[in-house]
């Protein structure tokens, strides 16, 4: 068996409730931001959630009207990431059988099925969009994005949830080892903020209600937390094999090193109380990478911010870890963005890389009061990182989804 | 309504929906081989044209509207009576 492939990340490419762009993403985590407000919609006067992250860049003013009309929102959002993830990446070229996408949404084109749903209801079948269905399949943003850069390798999507982003990255890593593609295209996007969707988690009693305090209702581990506040926008890595990337002279941000998976077999929505499909996760992402714990100096958690889901996953991260989980730093950059669902493991990934580029995790905001069932380190102002050995930095991304899906990302310092 | 009138209401609706300035919407033009509309903005014109000229276009008809010229034409007959 030849040896297998090295994965590296050359491009990033985010648009969050934080910024635009990744550089602006990532000075609102350093600097503590909030992307979380009140809601101005007429409908949220009959919901008892009113409050959101939404994209703080408008992808219909980068993209034209004429081509976001047959676009979904998430799909808008996800080709914008995609575009500056390509240039950061010097828009390399290649050929395009070489070229491959791994994009996911975890709810697909949720406010193209809605306004389809009303015309079909109040005017009728023929004036539906006839764009609609390319609209509301969760596929959609691989389609655009394969279009974009004419990638011919393959166009996937993943669906797994709020894991789904995390999960088209460690596909897109398997792509390159398995020598499909040389290059990438990798990450998650969504576009919830729907009175459904906020009625159904609502519903579920899984959403904050800090309706009063929006920058203080995203709050992970802190013991006054009451559930996730939802947000929008997307995140786009450029992956690609360390052989085509030394070639051209690319910019290597960070390792994609490994990546773990596990099922809980539990619940479908539930996270299992004794944690152990989060620890597979993380075991098998650490073994994938080669990384020993002792290597490991930063977690960007899953953590949401619901009473049960911080405290299982920060249990579990102690356990997996053992005794070197008191030397990792770690913080849910939920905090700022809310939950970006389907989104939230690719922006994640942009933040574990840029932490690991700059030596800086950004904090976990609101976190005043700590849970004690929190047997973890968690950053509450930037903190800056440090090697623990000769061995390079590493850091892990995790993401969880309905369904029992957990995904865990390992990245290393370039 | 005059024939230029429908020329110039057409092109209204294909930059619109299909973002080709209407300068180059003119009669010789072909919807998919000159303008590069597809399928799916094709529907999407048909209706915006039926709404603005107050025209039925049945689908069976529709498929035979590939010049601009065609759709003027289709227009201009059904709106004299």
């Amino acid at each position: 068996m030849t040896e297998r492939e090295t994965v590296v990340v050359t491009g990033l490419g985010a648009t969050t409730p934080l910024g635009g762009d990744v550089a602006s993403t990532w000075a609102g985590m350093l600097a503590g931001h909030s992307g979380v407000v009140r809601l101005e919609y007429d409908w949220v006067s009959e919901l008892p959630v009113k409050i959101a992250a939404p994209a703080a860049a408008d992808p219909v003013q980068i993209l034209g009207r004429v081509q976001a009309r047959r676009m979904d929102r998430c799909e808008q959002l996800a080709l914008v990431a995609a575009r500056e993830a390509w240039a950061d990446a010097g828009a390399p070229s290649l050929d395009p059988e070489r070229l491959g996408v791994a994009v996911s949404s975890g709810i697909g084109g949720i406010s193209s099925t809605i306004a389809a749903y009303d015309m079909l209801n109040s005017k009728g079948w023929t004036r539906i969009s006839p764009y609609t269905v390319p609209m509301l399949m969760p596929n959609g943003s691989a389609g655009w994005i394969s279009m974009e850069f004419g990638a011919r390798a393959g166009a996937h999507s993943l669906v797994s949830a709020c894991a789904s982003g995390a999960e088209a990255i460690g596909y897109g890593i398997d792509m390159i080892r398995s020598g499909r593609a040389d290059v990438v295209l990798a990450g998650g996007t969504e576009a919830a903020i729907m009175p459904l969707n906020i009625g159904a988690f609502a519903v579920m009693r899984a959403m904050s209600t800090r309706n009063d305090e929006p920058s203080r209702a995203s709050r992970p581990f802190d013991k006054g937390r009451d559930g996730f506040v939802l947000g929008e926008g997307a995140g786009v890595l450029v992956l690609e094999s360390l052989s085509h990337a030394r070639e051209r002279g690319a910019t290597i941000h960070a390792i994609a090193a490994g990546a773990g998976y596990s099922s809980d077999a539990y619940h479908i929505s539930h996270p299992s109380p004794d944690g152990a499909g989060v620890m597979a996760a993380i075991g098998r992402a650490l073994a994938d990478a080669d990384v020993a714990t002792e290597d490991l100096v930063h977690v960007n958690a899953h953590a949401t911010s619901t009473p049960e889901g911080d405290t299982l996953e920060a249990q579990a991260l102690a356990k997996a870890l053992g005794p070197a989980v008191d030397s990792v730093i770690v913080t849910s950059t939920k905090s700022m963005t809310g939950h970006l669902l389907g989104g939230a493991g690719a922006i994640e990934s942009v933040a574990v890389i840029m932490a690991l580029k700059d030596g800086m995790v950004p904090p976990t905001i609101n976190l005043e009061d700590q849970d004690e069932d929190v047997p973890i380190q968690v950053a509450v102002k930037a903190t800056p990182l440090r090697k623990r050995g000769s061995a390079p930095m590493a850091a892990l991304n995790n993401a969880f989804g309905f369904g029992g899906h957990n995904v865990s990302l390992v990245f290393v310092a370039a | 309504m005059t024939e230029q009138e429908i020329l110039e209401g057409l092109g209204e609706i294909v930059e619109d929906i299909a973002g080709v300035p209407a300068s180059e919407v003119t009669p010789d033009k072909s919807f998919v081989d000159d303008l590069d509309i597809d399928s799916l903005a094709m529907v999407e014109i048909a209706v915006a044209a039926q709404d603005k000229f107050g025209v039925e276009i049945p689908d069976d008809q529709l498929k035979d509207l590939a010049t601009v010229q065609d759709v003027v034409n289709f227009v201009s007959k059904n709106t004299e009576a």
